[in-house]
């Protein structure tokens, strides 16, 4: 026991000294960001983190607000949850967003689809192009067999932990955990079916925009690719930035790009006629 | 008396056999060590199909785990079929078609809304099976996760066009499916008249337990 810190107000003191430490993976309050697109006010900044290697995090974000994610060092896979922030039993559906948009692959354009036919968030802008819908995510028995370790407490968090902790923070549980996608981390499928991971590393840098187009919760657990091939467990940081925008308006071209997308945005038009 | 073409190759006694109509719900606990045989009883019929745990069942089928640790999409003699937690539930033991679906998922009457239009809104549909049969044992739609498709075909073409196409199933072909473990058995025979996954008419399958 450290003598100095015996009495509470010597405790307070110490803690206190903390304050104004700066770590590369911490949120930012208020936000702060000089890199903004063009034309978005730094009034309408809502967001700055960055996401720990192994780390997660979790916001609940409004319809219109732009969530975008950049993979640092070029070995972030951010995993994402998404659910309808009003009705959490409504959320993101992998096998309908592949099977309703008639193509296995995300991208610029793409839309996450709800398991209620609405859209909850849309791609507004990628220059990554290797993601995944079909891998889902490590869970603690995959990390221990793949690394010797897969604890939360441990060196090798899992996603599907780190998943269960951030849906937690809502009050949600195991039930509600549902199958993911990655981004940055791909995945192609080859004719016999056989999954071919795209691990990289990649080049730093790499950003994917989305667009909620309703009020969401999000939760991003930044975890090893369940298929990463490499015998080391490694992350590198992830950011996230958001800011406030605008709600789709009829004529966007994502919007009405597709006659099925566009049935979704009527159906998300339709649930907010209140 | 007739041998039942059905059960050819299946060990073990008999401990359920059920025909499930057209366009029904089924639900059944098959312990760990038996077997459950579906047969497609008329052809290019869509058996749709998730999976609990029996002993704890927030523990389900995961589409994601289990294509993720054999490294292919198709689910095939020898699959492992995994939960959420990468635990094996139950493996094909034998399979009469080449592979099986788990990228599709079960049609609703809201994605039918997105595929085919709000005209369909009011036809049967899977996930509307799989809520009756999941409500019956206090479990909801949080408990609905994307499932298998037996008997169906849903390849993905080099530039990621992916589509159900017509049935590579025919009548009386079958799968066998070995327990792991204690499952719960959800099956929503597939209504769907809008794809080819039923080849358009909805037909029977049958359910049959060996243990």
């Amino acid at each position: 026991m450290s003598a100095t810190l015996s009495n509470p107000l010597a405790a307070r003191d110490h803690a206190r000294r903390m304050a104004g430490t700066v770590v590369d993976a911490m949120p930012v309050l208020p936000p702060v960001a000089d890199d903004l697109p063009a034309g978005v006010s730094v009034d309408d900044l809502l967001w700055e983190e960055t996401i720990a290697a192994g780390g997660y995090a979790t916001r609940r974000v409004a319809r219109g607000t732009r969530l975008r994610l950049i993979d640092l060092k070029g070995d972030a896979c951010a995993s994402l949850l998404v659910f309808n922030a009003d009705m959490p039993t409504e959320r993101l559906n992998v096998a309908d967003t592949v099977k309703v948009q008639w193509n296995a692959y995300l991208g610029q354009g793409k839309l996450l689809l709800s398991d209620m036919g609405r859209v909850l968030m849309s791609i507004l802008e990628d220059d990554a192009g290797t993601h995944d819908a079909f891998c889902g995510t490590s869970n603690a028995a995959s990390n221990a067999a793949k690394y010797g370790e897969g604890r939360n407490s441990g060196a090798c968090p899992s996603g599907r932990d780190r998943f269960l902790l951030g849906v937690a923070k809502h009050g949600l549980g195991r039930r509600d955990v549902h199958p993911c996608v990655n981004l940055f981390k791909g995945a192609t499928i080859a004719a016999d079916g056989a999954i071919v991971p795209e691990i990289g590393p990649f080049a730093p840098g790499r950003s994917v925009v989305l667009r909620a187009e309703m009020d969401v919760i999000v939760v991003i657990a930044n975890c090893p690719h369940v298929l990463d091939p490499r015998e080391q467990w490694t992350v590198t940081p992830l950011r996230a930035t958001a800011w406030r925008g605008q709600v789709t308006p009829e004529d966007d071209p994502i919007r009405t790009a597709t006659p099925e997308g566009l049935r979704a945005f009527l159906n998300v038009e339709d649930y907010f006629r209140r | 008396m007739s041998v039942d073409p059905h059960l050819a190759g299946l060990s073990g006694a008999i401990v359920h056999d059920a025909i499930v109509p057209a366009r029904a719900p089924w639900l059944h606990h098959v312990a760990a060590g038996q077997t459950l045989r579906i047969v497609d009883l008329e052809g290019n019929q869509a058996v749709d199909f998730l999976l609990y745990a029996t002993a704890d069942d927030a523990e389900r089928y995961s589409a994601q785990d289990t294509v993720a640790m054999q490294g292919n999409l198709f689910l095939r003699k020898g699959t492992v079929l995994r939960s959420n937690e990468g635990r094996p539930m139950m493996t094909i033991a034998a399979t009469s078609v080449d592979y099986h679906d788990t990228i599709g998922g079960a049609c609703s009457c809201e994605s039918n809304t997105l595929r085919y239009g709000h005209h369909t809104k009011a036809e049967h549909a899977c996930v509307e099976n799989f809520l009756e049969a999941n409500l019956l044992e206090g479990r909801g739609k949080r408990d609905i996760v994307p499932n298998i498709n037996f008997f169906m075909n849903v390849p993905v073409e080099p530039d990621g066009s992916l589509g159900i196409v017509d049935g590579i199933s025919a009548p009386g072909l079958t799968v066998d499916l070995h327990a792991e473990m204690d499952v719960t058995v959800v099956v929503s025979n597939c209504p769907q008249i809008n794809n080819p996954c039923n080849g358009f008419n909805p037909t029977p399958v049958r359910m049959i337990v060996t243990a």
